[in-house]
């Protein structure tokens, strides 16, 4: 899957060098290591800056051209099993280092004849690296492990579920059918409650997930709750965090219709603008409302999760205006199958 | 002997298929249980007007409402000069369920069932009324409303309309830009019910911050009493002596 790291129960796994915080993360640790090599090399404070401007001259190009390349190769070095991978990035940035070295040499100031001591820091500081996301990785295993369960404990109310059950049955006896079709949404719903959500989903899944609960909301309020939906540029498959709408959705229901003696409208909004996905909702919001701690609960989970599995690329907006309440999610674009 | 009237009932539920589920057990305990649907409401004013146009002998009212929650209906419905039994409902509310236990009221958990309707419905006529005191402390928050009745209806008044209250002999005078009400409450309680809301000005009047335009020395005698004026009406309550230190903290803020 395309996260900045592996999902399933730990697998080792290079990170993915096209998620943009694996690359900050890259260019952060390289840096201060070359300015921990400045440091030690300029002997006082008035060499400091002449030191880690020469450090700093040979090792950017070298960062800047390694990205570069790692983002090129993603895909290939991401498919290989984990050690050759590995082997192959310290075999990549030996050859940015040479080449570097061969042909950039004019251009920066590379001691001549010291290839061989290049080629030792670019391997301690590529393995210092591989170690780090690895340990990284492992650290972060059981966080998704236990975002599935967080991810259950932060969504459907028991009130929702009562509520629920408590409408289908004033149904059985008018519209056997009726209820026949809630029953069926409710199965649908908790049937993906209850999976295992650790997978990007499609975007389609979770918002046909999303009208069955509407559906079953809709059953008990009537008039009270209207919906829009403006879906028609949602790209269809970009892969999503399961459950990340519903449960605002449900928020939106919970905080912003149930307190209103007023219909009010809900509205789902989802494009896709360069390259990245846009997900905004909408409801009715008094300043007096109650139950502020339960929202803030799951926007706190959704956020955990976005990061999770986007690292620095995804975002989660809430935002109070004219008597309305709105959270604005972005993910990255990205289709099944891309790793 | 004759038989005692059927049980009278009102339904109070802000969900549609949830009334009608109601309707539907009562119509299967009836057979045991005489009884008598009188209405249904949607909401606590709709209810309150329901219930005092004819007296109402049970009335079930589900906890979680717009507008005003059935604890605060209950407090309104104790008021009524026959008050009538509460049975109140829940799909989930924790804090609620807890609070009846610890004060005995009766409430019925949805999905209900018939048994149990039934039960709660045999002893709805005999058993005591909820107390105020106790539902006053099942309120999460102070009530949105204060209630006046006048020949047998019921006036809802907005809290935040208030612009002040003036105790005078066994009434309270609540008084709004629109128009004056009575009710029965003693002004102490009101204070202590509303700390933020209200400041006493008076041994006899509480008065809303809010709506406060400023004060001015009374026209009347050498050494001008502390008047406020208010921005929504023309009344002026003078400050009493012992409370002219609040002219200058409100003046401040």
């Amino acid at each position: 899957m395309a996260g900045s790291i592996n999902h399933k129960a730990y697998v080792r796994a290079l990170p993915n060098f096209r998620n943009l915080g694996v690359l900050l993360r890259i260019l952060v640790i390289v840096n201060i290591m070359a300015a921990g090599v400045a440091l030690s090399r300029s002997g006082s404070l008035a060499n400091i800056w002449r030191e880690t401007l020469e450090v700093s001259s040979v090792v950017q190009p070298a960062v800047m051209l390694s990205l570069v390349t790692l983002v090129l190769l993603n895909d290939v070095l991401r498919r290989a099993p984990y050690l050759w991978g590995a082997v192959l990035v310290l075999a990549l940035e030996i050859v940015v280092v040479t080449a570097l070295y061969v042909f950039g040499r004019p251009l920066f100031p590379m001691q001549t004849g010291a290839l061989a001591a290049y080629w030792l820091i670019t391997v301690l500081v590529t393995v210092a690296l591989l170690v780090y996301f690895d340990l990284r990785g492992r650290a972060l295993s059981p966080a998704l492990a236990e975002a599935r369960l967080q991810a259950l404990q932060a969504r459907i109310r028991p009130h929702f579920l009562f509520n629920s059950i408590n409408a289908v049955l004033s149904l059985i006896r008018q519209d056997p059918r009726r209820a026949e079709r809630a029953l069926e949404d409710m199965a649908d719903l908790f049937r993906v409650l209850m999976a295992d959500n650790r997978q990007l989903a499609p975007l389609a899944r979770e918002v046909e997930l999303c009208r069955e609960y509407l559906n079953i909301e809709q059953l008990r309020l009537g008039e009270r709750l209207r919906v829009e939906w403006h879906i028609d540029n949602m790209p269809q498959d970009a892969m999503i965090p399961p459950l990340v709408l519903q449960p605002l959705l449900e928020n939106a229901v919970y905080h912003g219709i149930e307190p209103r003696l007023d219909p009010g409208v809900v509205s789902i909004n989802i494009y896709l603008a360069r390259g990245e996905v846009h997900m905004v909702l909408r409801n009715p919001y008094e300043q007096d409302g109650d139950h502020h701690a339960g929202n803030k609960m799951a926007l706190a989970n959704i956020r955990e999760r976005l990061a999770l599995h986007f690292d620095a690329e995804a975002s989660l907006t809430t935002n109070v205006s004219d008597a309305s309440y709105q959270v604005h999610i972005v993910v990255p674009y990205q289709k099944a199958g891309t790793e | 002997m004759s038989a005692p009237a059927p049980l009278s009932v009102l339904v109070v539920d802000d969900e549609a298929p949830a009334r009608s589920r109601m309707q539907d057990l009562l119509a299967d305990c009836a057979a045991d249980v005489p009884l008598v649907i009188v209405g249904e409401a949607a909401n606590g004013r709709l209810a309150l007007e329901a219930a005092s146009a004819r007296p109402v002998d049970v009335v079930l009212l589900d906890v979680r409402m717009p507008e005003m929650d059935g604890i605060e209906v209950a407090q309104h419905l104790q008021r009524l000069d026959h008050p009538p039994s509460v049975i109140f409902t829940t799909a989930y509310d924790a804090y609620a369920i807890r609070a009846f236990e610890v004060h005995a009221i009766d409430y019925l958990l949805k999905p209900i069932r018939a048994a149990r309707l039934k039960e709660a419905l045999t002893r709805a006529r005999s058993a005591a009324r909820p107390k105020l005191e106790a539902l006053r402390e099942l309120q999460p928050g102070p009530r949105a409303f204060l209630s006046a009745q006048e020949r047998g209806k019921i006036h809802l008044i907005p809290v935040g309309d208030v612009i002040y209250l003036k105790a005078e002999l066994k009434y309270v005078t609540v008084r709004t830009a629109m128009r004056e009400y009575l009710i029965e409450e003693s002004l102490a309680r009101l204070e202590q019910d509303y700390p933020e809301r209200f400041v006493r000005v008076h041994r006899n009047c509480l008065v809303a911050r809010q709506a406060i335009h400023g004060f001015e020395r009374s026209a009347e005698g050498a050494e001008g009493q502390w008047e406020v004026v208010f921005k929504a009406c023309p009344e002026r309550i003078a400050v009493s002596r012992r409370q002219q230190h609040i002219v200058r903290e409100l003046a401040r803020s």
